[in-house]
């Protein structure tokens, strides 16, 4: 696959200036180097004793970990541990479900994600999502791409490149070139996810957060997706949930581990146990826990 | 996988033993449920037939364009200003119940959810979708008819909204909450706010609901009698005000001709109850139209 341009990024520098003007590093798969520690590298999201509760009961406390700028984090874990929960508190989309609590503390390049100045909706524009289940809206391809540029108040003029741009970048743009003003509610599952991924990119985020972006497609859409995962990374920061641990060794570079337990008062609550670089965590995984999940003994 | 053994007479395919009752019974409930629709369009196709058989015999272009007569007991004439009455009253009704029962709905759904001023604004509504259509036009009757001294389309149009308006909030609200929530939060991470997402995701995905909805209550109120009894008075000649003078409708000009003695004027009662449903039909084939185009329009090409 050939390597598309990345789009002109200078519009978000002004305000995370240190970020993105810093060099890419080089996304280089095949021979790791140990990755700096965290605390080294710029920092996009840190959480602090993050606990969700939803109506009341607790579905996961105690998170504590830092998200490392133009870095492809994993989160892994059993059904029912947690993940998307605590995805979904990054671009506080728990603001908009009923009943859900977030506590503790999570900061976004230093700043209080929940601070009491933070515009939400600019959180959103800067930290974009790929859901777990495809959610085009029942309107045209095209559109479906150019809601988010059309909201931000881009003009008229540079939509249809946007469009475009977003389209290859998802490696979808060759199918439905022809066929930009149909329902996007016509194409597959697996078209419609890279449509939804499309989606995110045409807001021109600084984070893209994706919850099981391949769990609809097939072995070779899963390879593009990951392919652009990699070239997402010079310039985006990205945080997956994936079911699929393959993928995680192969394509993150750290992976955080959740698990649902039941403790004491026998809630069953979610918990992070052990976050480090992909490779260490895999090759030499320092809880038994984590040794069962990627062994297949459990989960 | 199962190794398939033949049984005795190579008959892999045939029916299992108690199939045969599994299909009597399929079938017997096929036919009952065959039986059960016929019964039930026995009394649609009799009144369809018996007001076209009535009312054809006076129907056409006369009866659409004249006056009605001054005199019950004459022969012929027409409905004009009762089809121009309706059409303008309901038109009234509408125009003033339509969208307040949906942005209503919009705030009970959207807005409001489970705040004390969205449970009691549900609560009233749903007491007001039972009271029954006489009370409304008494209540007319006396806070505005009789406060402004004239019976006025105006008049009966206040009656009719007061009608229509808790089944365009319920209907829209039910039709709002069926917008899957994933679509919203969709809208939502891509950095838009709420009200860009109620008028670019949430309501092209429910227009055509509310519009079904809401042509339910239009044609429900173009029907009504009861409201209009004393609120618009009576006139024979077309009065195109809605402010100004009395009017009548077809639904009270059926009401009227039936109860007289002269067939005549029964004729003229089936005429207008043939016009009524005409006109019902057509408001519901038009709205359906509308329906399809704009769904057609925000699904394919331009939207937000
Ligand atoms: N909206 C909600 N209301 C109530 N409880 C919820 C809600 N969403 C999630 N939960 C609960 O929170 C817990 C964690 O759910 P979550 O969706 O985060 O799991 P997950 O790790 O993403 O699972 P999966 O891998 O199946 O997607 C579960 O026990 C779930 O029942
Ligand atoms: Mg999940």
């Amino acid at each position: 696959m050939d390597t598309i341009p990345m789009s002109d990024t200078s519009h978000r520098t002004a305000t995370v200036g240190s970020v993105l003007t810093r060099p890419p590093a080089e996304p280089d798969v095949a021979e790791r180097t140990p990755l700096p520690d965290p605390a080294e590298r710029d920092i996009v999201f840190e959480l602090a004793g993050v606990e969700v509760r939803y109506s009341g009961v607790t579905a996961i406390e105690d998170v504590n970990l830092k998200v490392a700028a133009r870095e492809i984090t994993a989160f892994i874990g059993p059904s029912g541990c947690g993940k998307t929960t605590v995805l979904r508190t990054l671009n506080r989309l728990h603001d908009i479900t009923a009943g859900a609590q977030v506590r503790g503390t999570i900061t976004y390049h230093g700043e209080d994600l929940y601070g009491p100045r933070v515009d939400v909706a600019e959180v959103r524009r800067r930290i974009g999502m790929v859901f777990q289940k495809p959610n085009p809206f029942p309107k045209s391809i095209h559109d479906n791409v150019a809601y988010g540029p059309r909201i931000n108040g881009r003009k008229r003029g540079e939509i249809g490149d946007l469009v475009e741009e977003a389209l290859r970048k998802a490696a979808l743009f060759d199918e439905v070139k022809d066929k930009l003003k149909q329902s996007a509610l016509g194409l597959s599952g697996g078209q419609q996810q890279r449509l939804c991924i499309a989606r995110a990119l045409a807001v021109e985020p600084d984070v893209i957060l994706m919850d099981e972006p391949c769990s609809a497609l097939d072995p070779i859409a899963t390879a593009r997706i990951e392919d652009l995962m990699q070239e997402l990374k010079a310039n985006y920061t990205l945080v997956i949930v994936t079911h699929n641990m393959q993928q995680a060794a192969r394509a993150s570079d750290r992976t955080a581990f959740f698990t649902a337990e039941i403790d004491d008062a026998g809630r069953r609550v979610g918990r992070l146990i052990e976050f480090d670089d992909t490779e260490q965590l895999f090759t030499q995984p320092s809880d038994s826990r984590t040794e069962g999940y990627i062994t297949g003994r459990f989960g | 996988m199962s190794v398939v053994t033949a049984p005795a007479g190579g008959a892999l395919l045939r029916s299992r033993p108690g199939a045969k009752g599994r299909k009597a019974r399929n079938h017997a409930a096929t036919a009952l449920i065959v039986v059960a629709v016929l019964v039930a369009l026995i009394p649609l196709v009799a009144v369809i037939g018996f007001v076209i058989s009535r009312g054809g015999s006076v129907f056409g272009w006369q009866f659409l364009t004249q006056d009605i007569p001054v005199l019950d007991r004459d022969i012929g004439g027409g409905m004009l200003p009762a089809i121009v009455g309706t059409l303008i009253i309901t038109g009234g009704a509408a125009a003033m119940a339509v969208p307040l029962g949906v942005l209503g709905a919009i705030y009970l759904n959207e807005y409001g959810q489970r705040r004390r001023l969205a449970r009691v604004i549900r609560f009233l509504s749903e007491v007001m979708t039972g009271v029954p259509s006489i009370v409304m036009g008494l209540f007319i009757y006396v806070v505005w008819v009789l406060h402004f001294k004239n019976e006025t389309a105006f008049a009966g149009s206040l009656a009719l909204a007061c009608l229509m308006l808790p089944i365009v909030i319920r209907t829209s609200e039910e039709i709002l909450r069926l917008v899957p929530h994933e679509l919203r939060e969709g809208s939502y991470a891509l950095g838009s706010r709420k009200v860009r997402t109620i008028r670019t995701v949430v309501l092209p995905h429910a227009a055509p609901g509310i519009v079904s909805g809401v042509l339910l209550a239009v044609a429900r109120a173009a029907g009504e009698t009861a409201p209009l009894l004393f609120t618009i008075g009576f006139v024979t000649s077309t009065n195109t005000s809605l402010f100004h003078g009395p009017t009548t409708a077809l639904s009270y000009q059926i009401f009227h001709n039936a109860t007289s003695p002269f067939v005549g004027a029964q004729d003229r009662a089936y005429g207008a109850a043939l016009t009524l449903i005409l006109l019902v039909f057509l408001f519901t084939a038009l709205a359906r139209l509308v329906t399809t185009i704009y769904t057609r329009r925000t699904s394919a090409s331009s939207g937000a």
